[in-house]
């Protein structure tokens, strides 16, 4: 082939500079206000105080405003004149890539920044949740096994762990903790030493950034192994005594109820009392009882486990008392003030946000008071004119701790009131219709008692969940004589937690009338 | 105030004749501005030269020293207008705005200036916002250089390029009198590099020295019969004179051998893309030495016939490599050889994307697939004839996983409140027609709130509303800053609504600053600016133009209450345009401000109240409606470590600043009670500990006897 074309003989061998693959290319991808300018900055610094050439580019505008944005560095040691550096990375050539938070690091993935054969990964694997994330009414948390997974698969090394953590114990931000972690990760050809001059010099907040740089650079070369082991903590309104009668019966249940129902159990004491919690657990042998007699067990008792979660939730409704019990107990005061940062030298003042309407106070009613009430419009509105209003409470105050005492105080009437017969028999309803299919259909038996967790909120969001609800039960009915019903209810849970409107409900439950009509 | 500052930066500019400055790219401008002796600056903010216009402010005292005039123009019009300057006097002017957009706006002045033509070197830097991080619509400041004659300079991406470039495009100004702009892309802008300094040098003529000695020649204005001889004298003289100039001085530049069957055409902006895609195909060293010739557009506008045809010389394929479209230079190369009637295979977006950014990958792809065809021997055996498939490396696939991240309003931006409210609104009155505009607020069209379905330019969002004319049925609605408000939004938004007898809603989002761009101040700014005038109320300007019905909200984060008052505007009976103007400052450069002060004054031991939310994680039943309606980065949500519970609950993180959006939108959208409050009163008095103490000893006594008796509680 030279033969054939002499004059290109001595040019075109196509074997890269090995000058170039000494040069160190750099990328922080993070999200506007972690300080990746910073960062960068620091890099940049560093290489020229250590005799590197070096580029550093960044894009910065509005991609900086809580947006994703990316930092760019090129260093070269030992540079004759200035190198030709690029100005922004390539897929499959960056050496060092840094991520400031772990869907960060999996969009460096997708991009093509993190290959194999050459980078190694910085990554935070805190998470800080995307908008998309947040406004789903249910469960829309990206998964982050499948990122860990595919750093491991993409990355020569990875470096991963909380990095958040120490920025916000340190008081200072993300970038120093990162700093420390590629510090530490011996990536960059500098000594640990030299990365801190870096720091000493960085003017106001120094201090906190040493600290949060030397706690990074600790847990990337000892690991945080033993954080990841933190037990699991309850909610505070769930951590209560019961009597010892009601723990016997708990243990009377299948071995793999036993958990939930003690947790339900918890739960249901906490927002009444003993007896309340006695008549969970006469809910609960019910439902086991006629588990064991359609052969529940070899399902693994999934019907009892599913009423255990449900029923409890049910039972202990979202009323203003149990808001009120909240709010004052004596856990939460001292949490709240704790999360306030209070010294010894400090006052703290908390202030609720409450918006009663006429129709929490018919709820707060003996029933036949609150019936006549609703009974009669032009009085219902009359009261709600007068009720329906934003109300800043003062709860650590004397005050606003008294009312909400006093309202917390309720409970003794609780069984009295609206309120809770409208929750009764709604959920004697659920339990019969879920269980009337026990026998027949197990799995959508299951899937019924599942459909609990549609019912959320307050006010207009709980009025909005009750009829998502009562849309999924009554569907769920109407296709009971199919093998599949569980699969479908299922799926019309999983779409009536996508979106706040139902839309994704809907069209579901469009499908499932047009095999129902068919059938 | 700017939210960042150069303070420290600027002094580098003092440095003189062979010192070493070190720094980002626009500092690098700013310096190179001054050795050239230039008399006036000015501009309009936006990225990618925010900073620019931000290095300028802050180094007015060194501006002032070198007897250097600068303005912060109201648009990029007015920049543009200002380089008049140079018009009949032998001043040096620069002004700066953002590509594509501002060149837009400034596109009257431009060609005015254009046609008359400048005795002083007259120049616009152009912050050329195009490809991944850009904010604006993509098109290319080209167009705008071929219609008015004016020259383009897109100097090689690294400081002493850029430098070169700035001092040459003076003289080729002057040479041809003729405005020239200097394109840099956002990263060039924030390019960190070096160069050898020269001194600064003083202007030889000031302002001042125009102002003692007037001039005048009719000739230079752009009305018939002038504007005629204009036209004529750009292609017969200017033109001609800019081609001479550019040849004689060498400002396009050639790399690697003369010989060679191929050779790349590219923008000087390119160049560092190109030779990276070269030195990883095995063709340039790592200091840009290559085996493929290369012709280095610095100056892409106007093309050089004669320099092209020689590059082309015994070459038979040649490559251009122009990011964007339409593709112009390969167009008129096309018709140069044509015209010559020279063969030879001339590339471009054959093998490069007709659209989008050059990105390293897309440099290489387009290289190599030039290469493949038009000179194989040059590639690597594995390029060539790749034993696998490039492409078919197994990268995990993350694109179900990982969400979205677009740009949002801030941590207790006080802009959330806004759109809480007509949010809430419109769940009351109904969905309406809603123009946005451009600013920090057009982040209102995203999730959570999808508000705004057109945005038509700076401070035209209400103008853009104008075939709607409404009643109190189902009035529009239209949204403006206050940077768009004072850039045009006055005159062409609130003026032409009044004249029009529009029956619409304004909602004017004022956030003390131009935020967007970086926090500049603007003329309803509240804060004292030692050389600009601030402190003028919207509502006056909007009255004074003719607006009846005006209210004005001083803080936005009162949910309830711009409820109200977007509902009265929506449903009054009177007509005309309704104008809101919510006021609540830029919490970015609120806490840059106050946190320093807030720190120090808790250090010194005095009283200071501070807020922060929290959600109560018990009563919260995670529906997330709250998110639905803030979409805040410090409301996020936390994943229990409670079976009993399915969904994730709302979290307030430790970034929260504590504005009160959350606790004002449950309330006002009666969400549920999870959200609370807590004023940590630091440096409390001996009284205040006092009464807390008391207060803690009583409510802590009830709350152990309710304890002891709900444990005796019961009957089992």
């Amino acid at each position: 082939m030279n033969i054939a074309l002499p004059a290109e003989s001595a040019r075109g061998h196509g074997r890269p500079d090995p000058r170039l693959e000494q040069v160190i290319k750099l990328a922080v991808l993070a999200v506007g206000g972690q300080g990746g300018g910073v960062l960068t900055s620091w890099i940049v610094d560093l290489a020229e105080r250590n005799g590197f050439a070096v580029q550093a580019t960044s894009v910065a505008g509005v991609a900086q405003r809580t947006g994703a944005t990316i930092y760019y560095v090129e260093m070269l040691a030992n540079a004759e004149r200035q190198p030709v550096f690029s100005l922004a990375p390539t897929p499959g050539d960056v050496d060092i890539l840094i991520a400031a938070e772990l869907m960060e690091a999996g969009r460096a993935i997708m991009r093509g920044f993190v290959t194999p054969d050459r980078t190694a990964l910085i990554a935070s694997a805190h998470r800080a949740y995307a908008t998309a994330e947040k406004i789903v009414p249910g469960d829309a948390l990206a998964d982050r096994d499948a990122v860990r997974e595919a750093m491991d698969a993409s990355a020569r090394t990875v470096v991963a762990f909380d990095m958040q953590q120490y920025a916000v114990r340190y008081g200072t931000v993300i970038s120093a903790s990162l700093f420390g972690a590629l510090a530490a990760s011996g990536t960059l050809p500098f000594p640990q030493k030299a990365f801190e001059e870096i720091i000493e010099t960085s003017g106001r907040g120094a201090q906190a950034s040493m600290r949060a740089f030397r706690a990074a650079a600790f847990t990337t070369v000892h690991g945080d192994g033993d954080k990841a082991a933190k037990p699991p903590q309850p909610g505070t309104a769930s951590r209560r005594e019961f009597p010892k009668v009601l723990a016997e019966r708990i243990a009377r249940l299948p071995d793999s109820i036993q958990d939930m129902a003690r947790r339900g159990l918890e739960k249901v004491v906490g927002f009444q009392d003993a007896d309340y919690g006695a008549e969970y657990l006469d809910h609960l042998d019910a439902v086991a009882g006629q588990d064991r007699a359609v052969g529940g067990e070899d399902r693994g008792f999934e019907l009892t486990l599913a009423a255990a979660k449900h029923i409890a939730n049910a039972m202990a409704y979202d009323d203003v008392i149990r808001v009120a019990d909240i709010k004052t107990a004596f856990r939460r005061l001292r949490e709240v003030e704790g999360a306030g940062g209070a010294g010894e030298q400090s006052v703290l003042k908390v202030t609720e946000y409450f918006h009663p309407s006429a129709k929490e106070l018919c709820s707060m009613l003996p029933v036949g008071l609150g019936r006549a009430i609703e009974a009669r419009p032009g009085l219902y509105a009359r009261i709600d004119r007068f009720m329906n209003r934003g109300r800043r409470v003062r709860s650590n105050g004397l005050g606003g701790f008294l009312l909400l005492y006093a309202v917390a105080g309720m409970r003794r009437f609780r069984r009295r009131l609206l309120r809770h017969e409208v929750e009764s028999v709604h959920l004697e309803a659920w339990l019969e219709a879920a269980l009337g299919h026990a026998r027949t259909n197990y799995p959508l038996a299951v899937q019924m008692l599942n459909c609990r967790r549609l019912i959320k909120g307050y006010s207009d969001t709980h009025a909005r969940g009750l009829s998502k609800f009562d849309k999924v039960m009554a569907a769920a009915g109407s296709i009971a004589d199919r093998e599949d019903a569980a699969d479908w209810v299922e799926r019309l849970i999983t779409s009536a937690l996508a979106d706040e409107q139902g839309e994704a409900l809907d069209g579901a439950l469009k499908t499932i009338g047009s095999f129902a009509d068919t059938a | 105030m700017a939210e960042r500052s150069f303070r420290k930066e600027v002094e580098q500019l003092r440095i003189g004749e062979g010192e070493t400055f070190r720094g980002e790219g626009i500092l690098a401008i700013t310096k190179a501005l001054l050795q050239c002796g230039v008399g006036y600056v000015g501009g309009y903010q936006g990225a990618p030269i925010s900073h620019l216009m931000d290095v300028l402010a802050d180094a007015q005292d060194i501006l002032g020293e070198l007897d250097v005039q600068f303005r912060a123009n109201a648009s990029e019009a007015a920049a543009a207008a200002m380089l008049a300057a140079s018009v009949h006097y032998p001043i040096r002017g620069a002004v700066t705005f953002k590509s594509v957009v501002g060149t837009n706006v400034a596109s009257d002045a431009l060609s005015n200036l254009a046609s008359g033509g400048v005795t002083g070197g007259a120049m616009v830097i152009i912050g050329e916002d195009y490809g991944e991080g850009s904010s604006i619509i993509q098109e290319r400041v080209h167009a705008f250089a071929m219609k008015s004659q004016l020259w383009l300079l897109d100097p090689r991406p690294n400081l002493p390029s850029i430098v070169k470039a700035v001092e040459d495009g003076f003289e080729l100004s002057e040479a041809t009198r003729t405005p020239v702009l200097l394109e840099v892309r956002i990263r060039s802008c924030h390019v960190h590099g070096s160069f050898i300094a020269r001194d600064n040098q003083r202007p030889e003529f000031t302002a001042r020295d125009a102002l003692d000695n007037p001039r005048r020649d009719t000739a230079r204005v752009a009305l018939p019969p002038a504007a005629f001889a204009h036209e004529k004298e750009k292609v017969e003289e200017r033109w001609p004179a800019a081609v001479k100039f550019i040849r004689e001085r060498k400002l396009n530049e050639f790399f690697g051998p003369d010989d060679g069957e191929i050779g790349i055409v590219l923008q000087g902006g390119m160049y560092n893309s190109v030779v990276r895609a070269l030195q990883r195909l095995g063709l340039a060293d790592v200091y840009g030495e290559t085996q493929v010739p290369l012709y280095v557009l610095n100056v892409t506008y106007p093309l050089i016939d004669e320099e092209f045809l020689e590059f082309c010389r015994d070459k038979k394929a040649v490559l251009v490599v122009e990011e964007g479209q339409p593709n112009f230079i390969e167009q008129a190369y096309g018709a140069i050889l044509h015209k010559a009637g020279v063969k030879l295979h001339l590339c471009g977006k054959d093998v490069f994307p007709m659209a989008g950014e050059y990105t390293g990958q897309v440099m290489l792809d387009g290289v190599t697939g030039f290469l493949k065809t038009q000179a194989p021997n040059l590639l690597p055996a594995q390029i060539r004839s790749p034993n696998r498939d490039a492409n078919g490396s197994t990268l995990p696939d993350l694109s179900e996983v990982v969400p979205p991240r677009p740009p949002g309003f801030c941590t207790g931006c006080p802009e959330r409140p806004i759109f809480a409210a007509m949010k809430l609104v419109e769940k009351e009155l109904g969905p309406r027609h809603v123009s946005a505009d451009i600013g920090c607020h057009l982040f209102s069209i995203m999730p959570p709130f999808e508000i705004g379905g057109t945005t038509m330019g700076y401070g035209l969002g209400p103008a853009s509303g104008t075939a709607f004319k409404g009643d109190e049925s189902n009035r529009p609605i239209s949204i403006i800053g206050d940077g768009g408000f004072w850039h045009n939004g006055l005159a062409s938004s609130i003026g032409n609504a009044v004249f029009n007898e529009s029956d619409e809603v304004v909602v004017v989002v004022d956030n003390y600053y131009s935020a967007a761009t970086g926090g500049q101040d603007i003329l309803s700014s509240r804060a004292s600016n030692p050389s600009k005038s601030t402190k003028h109320p919207i509502t006056e300007a909007v009255k004074g133009v003719g607006v009846d019905w005006v209210r004005q909200v001083d803080r936005t984060y009162d949910v309830g209450r711009m409820q109200s008052v977007l509902h009265e505007a929506l449903t009054t009976k009177q007509k005309g345009p309704k104008v809101i103007v919510a006021s609540s400052e830029c919490m970015l450069n609120r806490q840059r401000r106050e946190r320093p002060l807030v720190a120090k004054a808790i250090g010194d031991g005095e009283r200071v109240v501070k807020p922060r939310f929290g959600v109560d994680e018990d009563v919260c039943t995670g529906d997330h409606a709250c998110m639905r309606l803030s979409g805040c980065p410090s409301l996020t949500v936390k994943k229990l470590d409670d079976p009993l519970r399915d969904d994730p609950v709302a979290y307030i993180d430790e970034t929260c600043v504590g504005c009160g959006n959350c606790g004002e939108v449950a309330d006002a959208a009666a969400l549920c009670p999870s959200f609370y409050r807590v004023d940590t009163v630091h440096n409390p008095s001996a009284f205040e500990l006092r009464l807390d103490r008391w207060r803690k000893g009583i409510i802590g006594w009830l709350q152990n006897r309710r304890e002891a008796r709900r444990a005796a509680a019961g009957s089992v």
